[in-house]
């Protein structure tokens, strides 16, 4: 897969930002097109390409069924992982509802899907109970079955951070929903295609998924819920996906889904050995900025994410001169966002407002080479200390007149 | 359209007037760690026209920009005139800045007042 560079210009960039998107894959690229010119026909029609259309449909959802250790009818295919986590969350509100239980167990750093759904659910009478994800970024198994209650009708626990990549224990909180009988969620979207994912082992009841996290295409995604879970439609209209999910399907990007999640699991084993050892170069490299913090645990983290604060400095002025070096990454700061306060991931490990700010998050793709991780970590350095130079706040640190945090 | 206008990434990239003056008349310091935005300004001035003008920044790229043009645009000129300095002229200077970022040039106004008023203060007590 050629998806390290691109040309812009007479810059190779350095594509560091796989959390937020990933290049679409070749094998997904070429299925995409070749449905788009062969079987483009609408899946509820009767004609042969229609049909046709409509046996590629469920295909993929056959294959991607059989990656997680689903039953293809419990796949139903979203326009990503935002929908998916809104339609679990509002789903299992529903029955829990109808059942008198009306308090969700979630936490403080979920994606805001997530955050912002359950929100909505408590000016409807919910209570929702977040946990702490201490500083390491790791939720404690022995901390969601004490949130249990009698009326817990829901615990919805990420499988990976977005931010951190810190991995949860979802084997061990699944087992404790399974035996308190709660329905649990798990919004997956950055785990799968990366990490092994198995929903009956792993008693989850219901998991979200966006491809263009694994190179499928944007605005494709789906959910799982495990039989027998009735689901709230969010679009009506139609009998499409068995009547969980108005309107024609997606079937190009549905198809590319598959053939990208396909391939990811393939390689899974391989890539995850090559990028853990890439990630902890990266992160050695940058544990030598002085005052700087890797943010997450430094072992339960997915294989490309890196996530480090640095003192006296603010994350968007850092990403922007890293893109004038042709190196692509992310930022907690307030101010790559427009809202005023930082990450709200950042700040529920502890990480205060003034050193929140200054945040990079790199996260890397499985084809980038041992100079390119030496170039960024060079580039980091040198932008770091640029920024520093001229900071007030660093003036103040180094003269003694304020005390560092990190 | 890109975030930021050709000028505004110019002196971000480029930025003008950056350090500091060791025996400075007047110094303004605004904003807060916590904001995300702190801006720093040191005045050199002499029969009430600002010779020298730096700053320092702890921001994002348009707080660093809205630094730099405000320097440029007070440096040389009587304190009188410096300090009609309007976080408008300022973000004009710069062609304009995404309406998030208009604070950035807020705190650049308020960084040349509050080093202006630090050197009225200095002189009154003289």
């Amino acid at each position: 897969m050629q998806n390290r560079k691109y040309e812009r210009g007479f810059i190779t960039v350095i594509y560091a930002d796989n959390a937020a998107t990933t290049k679409m894959s070749d094998v997904a690229i070429h299925t995409m097109v070749s449905v788009m010119n062969e079987t483009y026909g609408n899946p509820s029609s009767l004609y042969r390409m229609g049909q046709r259309a409509k046996e590629v449909l469920e295909k993929a959802r056959e294959d991607v069924a059989g990656l997680i250790n689903a039953e293809p009818k419990e796949i139903i295919f979203t326009s990503g992982g935002s929908e998916a986590d809104n339609q679990a969350i509002l789903s299992a509100a529903e029955i829990g509802r109808k059942a008198g239980k009306k308090h969700i167990i979630s936490s403080a750093f979920e994606h805001h899907a997530v955050l912002h759904t359950l929100k909505k659910l408590e000016k409807n009478g919910f209570e929702v109970t977040l946990l702490d994800v201490h500083q390491n970024g790791l939720i404690l198994p022995e901390e969601v079955e004490a949130a249990i209650r009698e009326d817990t009708c829901l615990v919805t626990i990420m499988y990976a951070n977005n931010e951190i990549g810190t991995i949860q224990p979802i084997t061990e909180i699944g087992a404790i929903c399974r035996q308190h009988h709660v329905l649990f969620h798990t919004d997956a979207v950055q785990a799968i295609g990366h990490l092994p994912i198995d929903v009956k082992a792993q008693n989850i009841d219901m998991l979200s998924a966006s491809a263009h996290k694994f190179h499928g295409p944007k605005g494709v995604g789906f959910l799982y819920a495990k039989k027998g879970i009735r689901l709230t439609n969010l679009i009506e209209g139609g009998a499409q996906e068995r009547g969980r999910r108005a309107g024609t399907e997606n079937v190009a990007g549905v198809a590319a889904m598959a053939a990208a999640l396909k391939e990811s699991a393939e390689k899974m084993e391989a890539n995850a050995a090559v990028l853990t050892q890439k990630r902890n170069k990266l992160i050695s490299g940058l544990q030598e900025i002085p005052h700087g913090a890797l943010n997450g645990d430094a072992k339960n983290r997915l294989p490309g994410n890196v996530n480090f604060c640095f003192e006296g400095i603010e994350g968007e002025a850092l990403l922007l001169l890293l893109d004038q070096k042709g190196i692509l990454a992310s930022s907690g700061s307030a101010c790559t966002s427009g809202a005023l306060d930082p990450s709200h991931v950042l700040l529920a490990i502890g990480r205060v407002h003034d050193v929140a700010h200054g945040s990079l998050r790199l996260s890397i793709g499985e084809d980038i080479t041992d100079e390119e991780i030496e170039e960024i970590i060079r580039s980091v350095k040198e932008v770091v200390a640029y920024l520093r130079s001229f900071s007030p706040i660093w003036r103040d640190l180094m003269a003694g007149k304020k005390s560092f945090i990190l | 359209m890109a975030l930021y206008s050709e000028k505004v990434m110019d002196h971000f990239l480029n930025p003008r007037n950056v350090g500091v003056i060791e025996d400075a008349d007047g110094i303004g310091e605004v904003g807060n760690a916590k904001c995300g935005d702190i801006m720093k300004m040191y005045l050199k001035i002499e029969n009430d026209v600002i010779q020298d003008v730096k700053f320092e920044t702890f921001g994002c790229g348009s707080a660093i920009a809205s630094s730099s043009m405000a320097t440029e645009l007070i440096k040389g000129k009587p304190v009188a005139e410096a300090m009609q300095l309007t976080n408008k002229a300022v973000a004009e200077a710069l062609d304009g800045l995404p309406d998030y970022k208009m604070h950035c040039s807020v705190l650049a106004e308020e960084a040349i007042r509050s080093a202006l008023e630090d050197y009225e203060k200095k002189k009154n007590n003289q």
